[in-house]
């Protein structure tokens, strides 16, 4: 009804533009105050439109910084033990700040600025430029410095989630360091190469690799959670796994993270339309649905598998699924979304539980178990169910492309295949070469004792949980 | 004078209280302790990795009485702490040689 509405007014207002444009010399039969009307009402239309789209994403910028804290705080925060709750919230919140500070001075830039294949430059340095003008490159309905601190919330929560592997054992200036480097070398190349103008993967703005990304598969989740398993190796287990007991300490906070999460994720997916659309509510869809299957398929293989179901898996599930929709949301119908969410939910039950201790690595909160691999399936999944029934903003001379395998576009399985290629390939290298610097700079790992005490107090001298105050 | 400690199963401490309470015993300390005895805990399952616990919640009450009505309140607290369970928790009794009351230095029994 809305879209027919629009529709509608658009069409009236194309009119006048038209017979403008195919003969100019009647222009003047328009009686100048209609003509004035009709300037006023385009404008009012507009205004309109950017009124409604702009508060849609400003809710979005919101909702997806709430991931990040309290969401992926508490989630996090309640996975690991008594001694490490306020560490490991602090890896969350404190990226609140520091990457928002990275962002201010170069970050945005060097992922939106430009027109380069691998890299930004440095147009929107210290914010210059980003204003309350809408940049048509990105998004023309908001104003330039919405879109700007929308992409602002994604970098923030990328280096969280890798937070995950490291959780317990990490010296925090060792981490911010880490994501001081990482966000340059990993996140704002990765963003630029997948979102950018004229950036290597982008679909849409001429890229020679043409990959699908909605919201983030291989920005936000193959980067994070490769990356995570990257440090987890590196870093090496925490001392006594996998013996002694590393159990969670407080399921409830997970629990209440793990929600926020997922109402997060409506800004994080829905708000990657960019505007209060139809493809915005479609990606809401997907995303519900996606998460939904996930969280039940989850659990069904954990009951399956022998074992009861349990809080912990369903929470675990949701959010694999939540990631393997999410470059999927705009792309696809509600019921490949069921299925992704579905294929999601037991690949990541069997990395967690099986190929992590098959392997060994001490993927603390399961980053890569749950971000890698349910990245990764989403992502090569979005190139078989996108579909330009849902999202026809793909056009090559006005004519809407097929997307994926079930549009007859079997070749964007390959497609994606690269762009998972390639952000795996920089997230490993990346990390690695991050890791080694911090290591050789400030040294990465908390000394034994430190760990043993908690790096709650060790690390910040306070702690989670205080009973005799 | 004798000290009564009874270590029992949580969900029945409310029903001891209770019962404390109607034969005229009001003072008490209670404390929450982990335990066990030849209850064999119970197993826990994170990600596929299985944890006994075998240290389970109990609640631990302890009250100092007069030498005279220790078996009777002993016999009340098994009536209203016993499932018949593995589980149940234990009493045991003590001998107090000494209740001083830190408010006012009274001594014995009339200090409890």
């Amino acid at each position: 009804m809305n879209l027919q509405f629009r529709k509608g007014l658009l069409c009236l207002l194309a009119c006048p533009a038209l017979l403008a444009q195919a003969a100019p010399d009647t222009a003047a039969a328009i009686p100048a105050p209609i003509a004035a009307k009709l300037a006023a009402l385009e404008a009012a239309a507009q205004s309109a439109q950017s009124a409604g789209d702009n508060a849609w994403m400003l809710v979005s910028s919101a909702l997806v910084l709430m991931m990040t804290a309290p969401g992926l705080a508490l989630f996090y925060g309640g996975l690991v033990r008594r001694k490490n709750v306020l560490s490991t919230m602090m890896h969350s919140f404190v990226l609140m700040g520091l990457v928002t500070v990275i962002w201010a001075v170069a970050g945005y830039s060097l992922a939106f600025g430009g027109s380069a294949p691998y890299f930004g430059n440095f147009q929107f340095a210290f914010l210059n430029g980003v204003g309350t003008a809408p940049n048509a490159d990105y998004a023309a309905t908001i104003p330039h410095a919405t879109f700007m601190i929308y992409q602002l919330m994604f970098a923030i929560i990328t280096p969280a989630l890798i937070s995950g592997a490291f959780a317990e054992r990490i010296k925090f200036s060792a981490m911010l360091l880490f994501t001081v480097l990482w966000t340059l070398v990993v996140y704002f190349p990765m963003a630029h190469m997948v979102w950018g103008k004229g950036g290597l993967l982008n679909a849409f703005a001429g890229g020679s690799i043409p990959c699908l990304d909605f919201a983030g598969g291989t920005v936000v989740h193959i980067t994070s959670g490769v990356s995570a398993l990257v440090c987890a190796i590196y870093l090496g287990k925490r001392v006594g796994y996998p013996n002694a007991s590393m159990k969670p300490h407080n399921l409830v906070i997970s629990v209440i993270g793990a929600g926020l999460l997922w109402v997060g994720w409506f800004g994080f997916n829905a708000g990657s339309a960019l505007a209060a659309s139809g493809l915005a509510t479609s990606a809401f869809v997907a995303t519900h649905f996606g998460a939904a299957a996930a969280m039940l398929a989850w659990m069904a293989v954990e009951w399956l598998d022998g074992g009861k179901p349990s809080m912990l898996g369903a929470i675990s599930g949701c959010v694999a699924g939540l990631v393997a929709i999410t470059p999927a949301s705009g792309f696809v119908k509600p019921f490949p979304a069921m299925l992704i969410g579905a294929c999601a939910g037991v690949m990541c039950y069997f990395m967690v539980t099986r190929i992590k201790h098959k392997f060994g690595y001490d993927d603390a909160l399961d980053a890569f178990g749950v971000h890698g691999a349910g990245g990764t399936l989403g992502a090569i999944l979005t190139g078989v169910f996108a579909t330009s029934a849902i999202n026809d903003g793909l056009k090559v001379a006005g004519k809407v492309q097929p997307l994926g395998l079930v549009d007859g576009n079997g070749g964007q399985v390959l497609n994606q295949l690269l762009g998972v290629a390639i952000a795996w390939v920089l997230a490993i290298v990346g990390t690695l070469v991050i890791l080694k610097i911090v290591d050789v700079t400030v040294g990465l790992r908390a000394t034994p004792e430190q760990e043993s005490d908690g790096l709650d107090l060790s690390m910040h001298n306070e702690e989670g949980y205080i009973l005799e105050s | 004078m004798k000290k009564i400690e009874a270590i029992i199963q949580p969900f029945k401490l409310d029903g001891v209280k209770e019962a404390l309470k109607s034969i005229g015993i009001d003072g008490m300390t209670i404390t929450d302790v982990r335990g066990h005895g030849r209850q064999k805990g119970h197993k826990e399952v994170y990600r596929g990795q299985e944890y006994n616990v075998d240290l389970l919640p109990k609640v631990k009450v302890e009250l100092v009485v007069a030498a005279e009505r220790a078996e009777e309140i002993v016999t009340t607290i098994i009536a209203a702490a016993r499932t018949g369970k593995i589980g149940d928790g234990k009493i045991f009794v003590y001998d107090v040689q000494q209740a001083i009351r830190i408010r006012n230095d009274d001594r014995g029994e009339s200090a409890i």
